[in-house]
């Protein structure tokens, strides 16, 4: 499987950026989205991931990565250092998301935030008529050994933007494949089949 | 390889930190081939006790280049596509200027008349050797432990003048325990009754017990208890038992006196007193009001630290200290901490992760800045 079809996420994440802006990827991993951006659209692209084993293999990939932890280390950036501030898949396995996002936006114009959706149906219904919390390939970590502390659904996600005053700017829902889902713009449909979700957010 | 030794005899004095002039030469040596638009350099800087014999067989020792695993044709710093310069600091003891040389105002070797000179003096000195290669801006600099200090003062005075810098295994400033250990070592040399107040080149001694003994102390410095143990434990010295006296029973001992002795005669024992100070007086925050971040603003250079787990002598923490300060300027940073059992000597040994995160570094900053003229597969 090329890395295209495997991760769409990333692709739909990358048509939210502007070429040659400033990017730090919060929670890089392998650093593809990192690479991707450097490579198509001369992004200088930063990332942070807490795994110094996964930071190694990036920067010997060329890429600019540090070891750091979403809730400690945002506080050693300066005020509005990047255009783009992206937390994929990571959110729900941070202590304090609220504080993580007002820490984004400080640092950065805009903020990126993707997540699984736990309002989705296969959700539901595991806890519903399975009794158990659900495994799923996006939650992939049985309840006892799970790093995902703060789940979830699209809609708790827009009730804390407007809380914190934040601004969405876009939205895009995926399918279980990655895909954009094409359901009408109806908030209970995207909570209910949108297996993970991507916010382009902004300061008010 | 191309390769070339040669010495730069600056025509100018230069003003040094603690106010006085010097005269001075650069023994320095060069890889590779430096392309027409002057791009392709990387100053390479040493250690303590390294020398400029980075990638070639050093005439004293017969030992080759202290890193021949990490510059060379095809390997990490690829004498194949950058041109390497690395010099003997000012204050050593291997070609440029420092307390075994003669001082020209009286003809006398200088011995304790040579002047203190810091990081940023030997730093200054360099920039001026780059001068005379009419290179305006370096494509690296990197260097490990005292080097890495010389890394980081280039980082922040000549900051217009490199594109990207590797400090590796080192500190933005010498901690106290690092200082008391120097001081060891140096108290061992003054306390040698050849030291003769400096003054053992003029009178044919040679204060090699007290030089061989601050090595000692320092070596133990530079391993990690774990690679201690696992290197000798408490195995004995050619021996079945304990000998109930002060023979080197223990292979350790046995080590360490072998390091001492072979150290004192490729090292000048005045020289070991300067540098061990210039590192000493080592502080890049205090010239910034205490701010490090303040030596790294509006800074383009792009940066790769690297630390090692297992060195106590200047362990992981504080080169962290270092990418923070670069992320409070929004300084475009990586850091790599190599996982090794082998203390802060690992820098110097063979160490894949270091050596493909220096690959991976240096080929990615060559792509984004179009330096390398062949054409290469970057």
């Amino acid at each position: 499987m090329s890395f295209e079809s495997q991760r769409f996420d990333l692709l739909l994440l990358a048509d939210m950026i502007a070429p040659n802006s400033r990017v730090l990827d919060i929670g890089c991993g392998d650093g593809r989205l990192l690479k991707l951006l450097t490579k198509n659209k001369n992004i200088d692209a930063r990332g942070l991931e807490l795994d110094q084993t996964g930071v190694n293999a990036c920067v010997a990939d060329g890429l600019s990565v540090m070891q750091g932890n979403a809730d400690v280390d945002l506080a050693y950036y300066p005020d509005n250092a990047f255009d783009y501030v992206i937390l994929s898949k990571t959110i729900q396995a941070t202590q304090r998301p609220d504080l993580v996002l007002k820490e984004m936006l400080r640092i950065g114009k805009h903020a990126i935030v993707s997540f699984p959706n736990f309002g989705q149906w296969r959700v539901i219904s595991s806890l519903a008529f399975k009794s158990q919390m659900p495994v799923t390939k996006n939650l992939e970590y049985t309840w006892y050994e799970t790093p995902n502390v703060h789940f979830c659904t699209i809609t708790d996600f827009r009730i804390l933007c407007h809380d914190l005053d934040i601004k969405i700017l876009d939205t895009v829902i995926l399918n279980k494949r990655g895909q954009k889902l094409k359901l009408p713009a109806w908030m209970g449909m995207n909570n209910l089949f949108g297996d993970q979700a991507i916010f382009l957010l902004s300061k008010k | 390889m191309n390769h070339q030794s040669d010495i730069f005899i600056d025509s100018q004095p230069i003003k040094l930190d603690c106010g006085k002039q010097l005269r001075y030469q650069l023994s320095y040596d060069t890889y590779g081939t430096l392309n027409p638009n002057k791009t392709n350099a990387i100053l390479i800087c040493h250690a303590l006790t390294g020398d400029q014999y980075v990638a070639s067989t050093n005439p004293v020792t017969q030992k080759s280049g202290w890193w021949a695993n990490l510059v060379g044709p095809g390997l990490p710093i690829d004498t194949d596509k950058y041109f390497v310069i690395c010099a003997n600091v000012l204050g050593g003891c291997l070609g440029s200027t420092g307390p075994a040389s003669q001082n020209p105002d009286t003809g006398k070797i200088y011995g304790l008349d040579f002047p203190v000179v810091t990081v940023f003096d030997m730093v200054r000195a360099q920039a001026r050797l780059i001068d005379h290669f009419n290179i305006d801006r370096l494509f690296s600099v990197i260097g490990g432990s005292m080097g890495g200090m010389l890394v980081l003062e280039w980082a922040a005075s000549y900051k217009s003048r490199i594109l990207s810098a590797i400090p590796i295994a080192t500190g933005s400033r010498h901690s106290s325990q690092n200082i008391a250990f120097h001081e060891v070592g140096r108290q061992a040399i003054m306390a040698d009754p050849n030291w003769q107040s400096g003054n053992y080149h003029s009178l044919n001694t040679s204060p090699a017990k007290g030089l061989a003994v601050a090595r000692m102390a320092a070596h133990i410095t530079y391993m990690s208890d774990q690679s201690l143990q696992q290197k000798f434990g408490r195995n004995l010295q050619d021996r079945d038992s304990i000998s109930f006296g002060f023979d080197a029973d223990f292979q350790i001992e046995s080590y360490l006196r072998h390091q001492g002795m072979s150290f004192v005669d490729r090292f000048d024992a005045n020289s070991y007193l300067y540098l061990t100070r210039a590192m000493d007086y080592f502080d890049l925050a205090a010239k910034f009001d205490d701010s490090l971040m303040s030596a790294f603003i509006d800074t383009d250079i792009r940066f790769c630290i690297i630390s090692f787990t297992s060195d106590w002598l200047f362990p992981p923490e504080e080169s962290k200290l270092i990418a923070q300060a670069l992320n409070r300027v929004a300084a475009n940073v990586s850091y790599v901490e190599v996982n090794s059992p082998k203390g802060h000597d690992a820098f110097l040994l063979d160490e894949p992760e270091m050596f493909s995160a220096v690959s991976g570094f240096l080929t990615s900053t060559a792509q984004k800045y179009n330096i390398c003229d062949k054409g290469e597969n970057l």
